[in-house]
This record gives structure tokens, sequence and C-alpha cells, in this order.
């Protein structure tokens, strides 16, 4: 199985994930991957006491996803895989060679950011960088919730909010 | 945050706040029941960055002198964000998974600490989690 999930999400772990992605898909395992939350042993505790029993959780660096990866794609149970911003899913993408699709799950508002969806929010670089995901051969779709409907990026920088 | 309902006389003495319209939900509910609505105060979690989230809790605990949180899910951005707070806040309760039973008996407390209303309202809440039996 391995990840059946690649996903942006500011929000980290949260109820979208654990309940609204990790039920559908039967979610074994999730990896967070942030180079601060890594690195801190109690905001592992914080998102480890987010998790139902059932799933397991792996922190890691950017750098230790991309050693990683080989191992959380061949894990037996499904999983989600999440960065908290676009610039650690670049870098994953670039030193894994074998993410086929990211998902925009959440980007929120910020001072400098523009709405494109009501839960995605861009900068003119981070619009840059979803363009050079694109431009890896990585398909960028946005969909918070499975029973949404997915959104390639073209239309989502074309978006303005609705 | 932008759904914020605490009118009334009365002093608010806790906030909800949960997913889409949860808390409004409850809150209105509890208002119906007992007319106690505005001892809570109603946040929603949509559309907020975990920024926000932790800055709005913030802001309304200053604001109210509450010093209890209910919140929905265990595993969500909002309880995420209250645990934050609470880390540097040891006076601050938190409580997650809150149903109207839970509410309507925390509205009514004669505790004599926040901790301790909190603490019994959530063993009522629990206690009203059942499956009734056919018959």
């Amino acid at each position: 199985m391995g990840i059946q999930l690649y996903r942006i999400d500011d929000r980290l772990i949260h109820g979208q994930v654990v309940v609204g992605w990790g039920q559908p898909l039967d979610i074994g395992f999730l990896v967070l991957v942030d180079d601060l939350v890594a690195s801190s042993d109690w905001e592992k505790d914080l998102y480890r006491m987010a998790i139902p029993p059932e799933m397991e959780i792996y922190f890691a660096d950017v750098d230790t996803a991309i050693r990683e990866h080989a191992r959380y794609a061949s894990d037996p149970r499904p999983g989600i895989l999440i960065t908290g911003d676009i610039t650690s899913m670049l870098r994953l993408v670039r030193g894994v060679k074998a993410i086929g699709s990211v998902n925009l799950g959440g980007i929120h508002h910020r001072a400098g950011r523009a709405e494109k969806l009501r839960y995605v929010f861009l900068t003119p670089e981070e619009e840059a960088q979803l363009h050079s995901l694109e431009a890896s051969g990585v398909e960028v779709l946005a969909q918070d919730v499975p029973s949404a409907r997915a959104r390639p990026l073209a239309e989502v920088l074309e978006g303005d909010g609705r | 945050m932008s759904d914020i309902q605490d009118a009334g006389a009365g002093k608010p003495r806790a906030i909800v706040v949960g997913h889409g319209e949860f808390s409004a939900g409850l809150v209105s509910a509890v208002g119906q029941i007992c007319g106690l609505a505005d001892k809570l105060v109603v946040l929603s979690n949509v559309g907020q960055s975990p920024q926000d989230i932790e800055a709005t809790l913030r802001h309304e605990l200053a604001r109210t002198g509450a010093r209890v949180i209910f919140t929905d899910l265990p595993g969500g951005s909002a309880t995420i964000a209250a645990r934050r707070i609470a880390k540097d806040n040891p006076e601050l309760v938190l409580v997650s998974g809150v149903n109207l039973a839970t509410l309507l008996d925390f509205v009514f407390s004669s505790a004599d600490t926040p901790e301790q209303a909190a603490r019994a309202a959530a063993e009522r809440g629990k206690a009203s989690l059942v499956v009734i039996e056919r018959g």
C-alpha cells in the first residue's frame, strides 16, 4: 500500500486528515514531515496525542523523509504524508523523484497571500513553487476532503476564493 | 474566527470551539433548554490558519476571563491550538469531545473552581453517551 496521499496542509494533523481522509482510506500510518516539529519533543507529543490509537505516526525533517521514503512507500499499510508548506513538499519531491501527485489540503490566509479557494491562499512565490512541482511531473490537485471535487492547479490559480 | 456569539448579560465561563457550526449549534441548544447560552463563547475554526485559531482563543480568554475551553475532536486543529495555550497557562482547563450534556452540566455548576466544574461536566457528558436498548 504505502503512501496514498501526499498532502500540503498548514494545520498538519487535524480532523480532515485523521477522520476525513483517514477513515475512508483506512489509514494505518501518518508521516509528518516538518523540520520544526521533528526537532521538538513537545511538538511531537502534541501531534502524537492527536491521532487515534490505531494509527502510527512518524516524524521526520525533510532530509530524513527523503532518506526514509522507500521505507514509507513499501509499508504494507496505507499512509498519508503531510508537509505544512509548499517549500518542504517541493524539497521532498526533488529529493525522492517518485511522487506522482500532491494534494493541496489547506494553506490559509496570511499577509501577502491571495485567496484562490476558501482553503488555499498563495503568495506569488508559492504559485511559482507549485508551477515548479508540476514542471517536475507532479500532478497538483486541491481537495480538502475526499467528497470534494479535486481541482487541478490551473483552475486553482485562476480562482478568486469561490 | 469570525463567528463569535456571546450576547447576554452573564459573564462567559467557557469557550466552545470546533469544526463548522458545531459550537454554534451546541450553544444554541443550551440556550433553548435553559437560557444560559451567555455563559459560553462560540468559536469556529472554519477558514482559519493554526496561528489565527490560537490568536483568537488567546484573545477571547483574555477578554472574558474564561478558564475552560471545550473542543469537539481530540485531534482537531482547535484542540491543538488550545493545547499550545495550555502549555503556558496551567490554570486553563481543556476538555475535548464536548457534547450537549457536558455543557448543560457546566453552565449550572456551582463547583468551587473551573476545573472542578469542567471535570464534573465531562463525566456527565460521558455518561450521556449510551446506546438505548430496545424494549
